[in-house]
């Protein structure tokens, strides 16, 4: 999504931030060349990926050792500076957009692989270390690092721990949290802490569960241990086309019924495979009105045998083609296509703007017509592609920034799909996270009592609020604003509670 | 099935810091954690399966529904809670004394298959639990993925009823694997544990390790063609209708567990060498955890000097602290997490930490 320069009010008032003094204070903790503050230096950091909102910090600290991360939080948390950390800015929610009075904490130079051991399963990284450089220097060892955002190729670590990403093999091989041992990081009041260790448990709460997903709000993450898996000895995709979406959907339940975890259940709607094919040529069927693909990994007996029983379950589901990939190169052309789908609704579109619900699998027909309804209502096109084993949507819609009123549009369709999933049991987001983006959305999808925890846990890691402040957890006074305040037991609007 | 959630609120209310309650399902983990204090909320009146739909692959319950209702009505439809949490119900009155799912997601605990599937945490989706200020709180939800907000449902898991009390869960479930096989191989330790890390490093369909008094006993899972040759490739002598063996391991009911001196959990990293510790010493998950009886002063520094942990899982005498204490700076946001969810002090105090 890409527009306007966006800069909401914020929650909390840091306006009264000295910059002089701020850049003079960081001057004295890292080197000169890791320091920016000239506005043509701060310009590439302005956005993540989601580009409709634009803010230019402050200053941009390259950190190159957690030394330095220590050292600038230490002296943000004494002037009441905001801090935002940022890996590859590739995040779809604004989790990474600056804050106009704070400084941005960059990760790009600490992108070392500390230490990979292929006995344990195990590989130390640093935070900046991209996603798919993990499982390419697990690779030898016949290892690999399971979540497989599409962002792979650029992603950090870091972010990907934000976040809680996952991919699409997420259903077999589970989610960032389901993959990672160990986080070591950094409080806002320069603490270092370690949630987590190498063993597959550690005493207390599990704070690892807490950090991941937290949107860096609760600590500045340093170093990670993840696991490592082997990798299975070989893999196979069905692309099974149906002549009308809801089939795809009653598929994808009728294979789970069949006591099957495909290690990949992706699904795209006709307008997403007629947007890729000319891009990637990876050999969809173009009159289908929904391709579902699957696939089975494991030994080749086992592919085999699973293939057999997918095959058959699509079938009886009404799937009107299936292909088999035939060797690797026809599988991963297979992927390519389902990796390619946001860069391709760029390429047929000016703008657009990827929603991220989940919702219960056997909803899927039922928000599919939901969603095809609105691009009447709002006169916008809008291409679907989904995580399908996981219930997860990524409804593109599509849009020109160019155009008086279509944003103002797409962010009404994008918010209308967000309410029907979360009333029809789901979330707002499954793997992209909040971010600035959804901050509304929180307030439809939490009541007031639940917000209220969530400023709790925040408080308990950072009671100054200066960890990435304003993003993910709406205050009850924004809520208010957007006129969505659940009001819970009678009790009035504005309860001045600090506990719940 | 009942709803108690307004008798609850009632009780949380009238209850303080000077008469805190010990919330307590079928009591069969009574023995676990630090002693329980404060006036017992049963929590088995609020029970029943409230939502399960097999395609959804999530069963919502109450917390007082006992596992094993829910056990039985996954296996109905041929799915399973996949962490295999012990029940430990057993010796006594099977009536009154059974292992409920709130209770099970309190305590945190997974069986033999944890180091292949995952934890319980691993597999909790969602919670409803009562504040200490009787707020009825919804996190997280019945879907696979779910980022919205900080994940206070896996927060629940394992921290002993001190933040909540969990009234409904909602977990993950999975099909239950097509076909199983356990293999024996005599071994020594260090033999085995060898053995064990260098089979994780290969796909193969490995769901549960035991190593006991020089034999390894290891279980395959999955689909018939895997575990098949599987079985080839490893070799080893198959036992035959192994369930019961697994099911023992689980429960604790495997001779080992017999004994009455202080049992010690060792969670360590697999590659860990052996521990310099005397005497017998159970081995679980492809060399992760560690059982072993004896002193809390050798556990603890055979555990750390690893990168562990040790958890005094059974015994009499808790002066060394059931669970290893804390860095200061974890420490302190533990009691900023008590303070936020439960700032009365009314549940379960003391149950984790002393002082939390
Ligand atoms: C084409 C495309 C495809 C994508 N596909 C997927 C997908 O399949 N699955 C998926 O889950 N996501 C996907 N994403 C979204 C995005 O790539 C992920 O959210 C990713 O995890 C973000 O990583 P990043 O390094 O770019 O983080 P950033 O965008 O830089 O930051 C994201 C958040 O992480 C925080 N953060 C970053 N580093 C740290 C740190 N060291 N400590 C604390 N906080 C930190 C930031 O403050 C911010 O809140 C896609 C994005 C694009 C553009």
């Amino acid at each position: 999504m890409t527009g306007r320069a966006h800069t909401h009010e914020r929650e909390q008032d840091f306006s009264d931030v000295d910059c002089d003094a701020l850049v003079a204070e960081l001057a004295r903790l890292v080197p000169k060349a890791n320091l920016l503050h000239e506005q043509e230096d701060l310009m590439p950091y302005e956005c993540d990926g989601l580009a409709a909102y634009r803010q230019v910090p402050l200053a941009v600290v390259l950190a190159e050792n957690e030394a330095q991360i220590v050292a600038v939080l230490k002296t943000c948390n004494r002037l009441g500076v905001p801090v935002v950390a940022r890996g590859a800015g590739t995040g779809l929610s604004g989790g990474a957009l600056p804050h106009g009075h704070g400084v941005l904490l960059s990760m790009a130079k600490m992108k070392r692989i500390l230490h990979l051991d292929p006995v344990a399963r195990v590989a130390v990284v640093e935070p900046g270390v991209r996603n798919l450089a993990i499982s390419e220097a697990a690779a030898p060892h016949g290892l690999y690092y399971a979540p497989d955002p599409s962002s792979q190729l650029a992603c950090t670590i870091g972010g990907n721990i934000a976040e809680n990403a996952g991919g699409v093999h997420c259903l077999k091989y589970g989610l960032t949290v389901h993959n990672v041992l160990r986080v070591r990081g950094v409080t806002i009041e320069g603490e270092v802490v370690e949630f987590g260790n190498h063993a597959l448990d550690a005493p207390g709460y599990d704070l690892l569960a807490l950090m991941i997903g937290s949107e860096g709000l609760l600590a500045v993450v340093t170093e990670v241990t993840v696991k490592l898996v082997p990798k299975p000895e070989t893999a196979r995709v069905i692309m099974a086309s149906f002549g009308d979406i809801t089939h795809a959907g009653d598929a994808v339940a009728a294979l789970i019924a069949a006591g099957i975890i495909p290690a990949g259940l992706e699904m795209m709607d006709k307008p997403a495979t007629a947007a890729v094919e000319p891009f990637v040529n990876a050999g969809y069927d173009l009159d289908a009105a929904a391709i579902l693909l699957c696939e089975s990994d494991g030994t080749p007996e086992e592919v085999e045998e699973e293939i057999g029983r997918m095959r058959a379950v699509l079938e009886k589901c009404g799937a009107t083609g299936i292909r088999v990939s035939s060797d690797e190169a026809e599988r991963l052309k297979f992927w390519a296509g389902r990796k390619a789908a946001f860069p391709a609704a760029g390429r047929i579109s000016p703008d657009y703007y990827c929603m991220d619900g989940t919702i219960p699998r056997k909803k899927l027909g039922e928000i599919l017509r939901g969603i095809a309804d609105m691009e009447k209502e709002f006169g916008l096109r809008c291409i679907n592609v989904f995580h399908a084993g996981d219930g997860n949507l990524h409804p593109l819609i599509l849009y020109d920034a160019n155009v008086p009123g279509e944003i103002e549009r797409t962010e009404e369709f994008g918010a209308k799909i967000l309410e029907m999933s979360v009333a029809l049991g789901g979330t707002i987001t499954g793997e992209h996270g909040v971010g600035y983006e959804k901050l509304r959305g929180m307030c439809v999808q939490f009541d007031s009592d639940e917000l209220t925890a969530f400023h709790a846990v925040k408080a308990a890691f950072d009671a100054q609020g200066l960890l990435n402040p304003g993003k993910a957890v709406p205050s009850l006074h924004r809520c208010a604003e957007f006129g969505r305040m659940h009001v819970h037991h009678g009790e009035l609007k504005f309860p001045d509670i600090e506990r719940f | 099935m009942a709803d108690l959630t307004e008798q609850f609120k009632e009780r949380i209310s009238v209850a303080g810091a000077d008469r805190p309650l010990c919330i307590r399902g079928g009591g069969s983990k009574d023995f676990y954690g630090e002693t329980p204090r404060g006036e017992i909320l049963d929590t088995r009146g609020h029970a029943g399966i409230t939502d399960y739909e097999p395609t959804e692959l999530v069963i919502t319950a109450r917390c007082g529904t006992p596992l094993a209702e829910i056990e039985a009505a996954l296996a109905a439809e041929n799915q399973c809670l996949a962490f295999e949490p012990p029940h430990f119900a057993h010796g006594t009155n099977s009536a009154t004394s059974f292992a409920t799912v709130g209770g099970a997601v309190a305590a945190g605990l997974s069986g033999p298959r944890r180091a292949a599937v995952g934890a319980l945490r691993d597999f909790v989706l969602g919670v409803t639990i009562l504040s200490g200020v009787s707020r009825r709180l919804t996190f997280g939800g019945q879907v696979m993925k779910n980022v919205a907000g900080y994940d206070v449902s896996r927060l629940m898991a394992g921290s002993l009823g001190t933040l909540g009390l969990i009234l409904e869960v909602s977990l993950k479930v999975l099909p239950r694997p097509v076909a199983e096989a356990t293999l024996r191989f005599d071994l020594p330790q260090a033999k085995a544990l060898e053995a064990l890390n260098a089979w994780a490093g290969k796909p193969l369909p490995i769901s549960g390790s035991c190593w006991h008094e020089d034999v390894l006993t290891l279980r395959l899972s999955g689909a018939e063609a895997a575990v098949a040759a599987a079985k080839q490739k490893l070799g080893g002598e198959l036992l035959a209708d192994a369930s019961t063996f697994w099911n023992d391991l689980r429960e604790q009911r495997h001779e080992f567990f017999a004994g009455t001196e202080t049992l010690w959990r060792l969670s360590v990293p697999s590659v860990a060498p052996v521990l310099d510790l005397p005497g017998e010493q159970v081995i679980e998950w492809g060399g992760s955890q560690r059982w072993w009886r004896g002193d809390a002063a050798v556990a603890r520094e055979a555990a750390t000097k690893v990168g562990g942990h040790a958890v005094l899982f059974r015994g009499t005498d808790k002066s060394a602290g059931v669970f290893q204490p804390l860095p200061a700076p974890l420490l302190k946001i533990h009691q900023r997490l008590k303070a936020a969810f439960d700032p009365r002090g009314v549940f379960n105090p003391g149950r984790l930490y002393p002082n939390l």
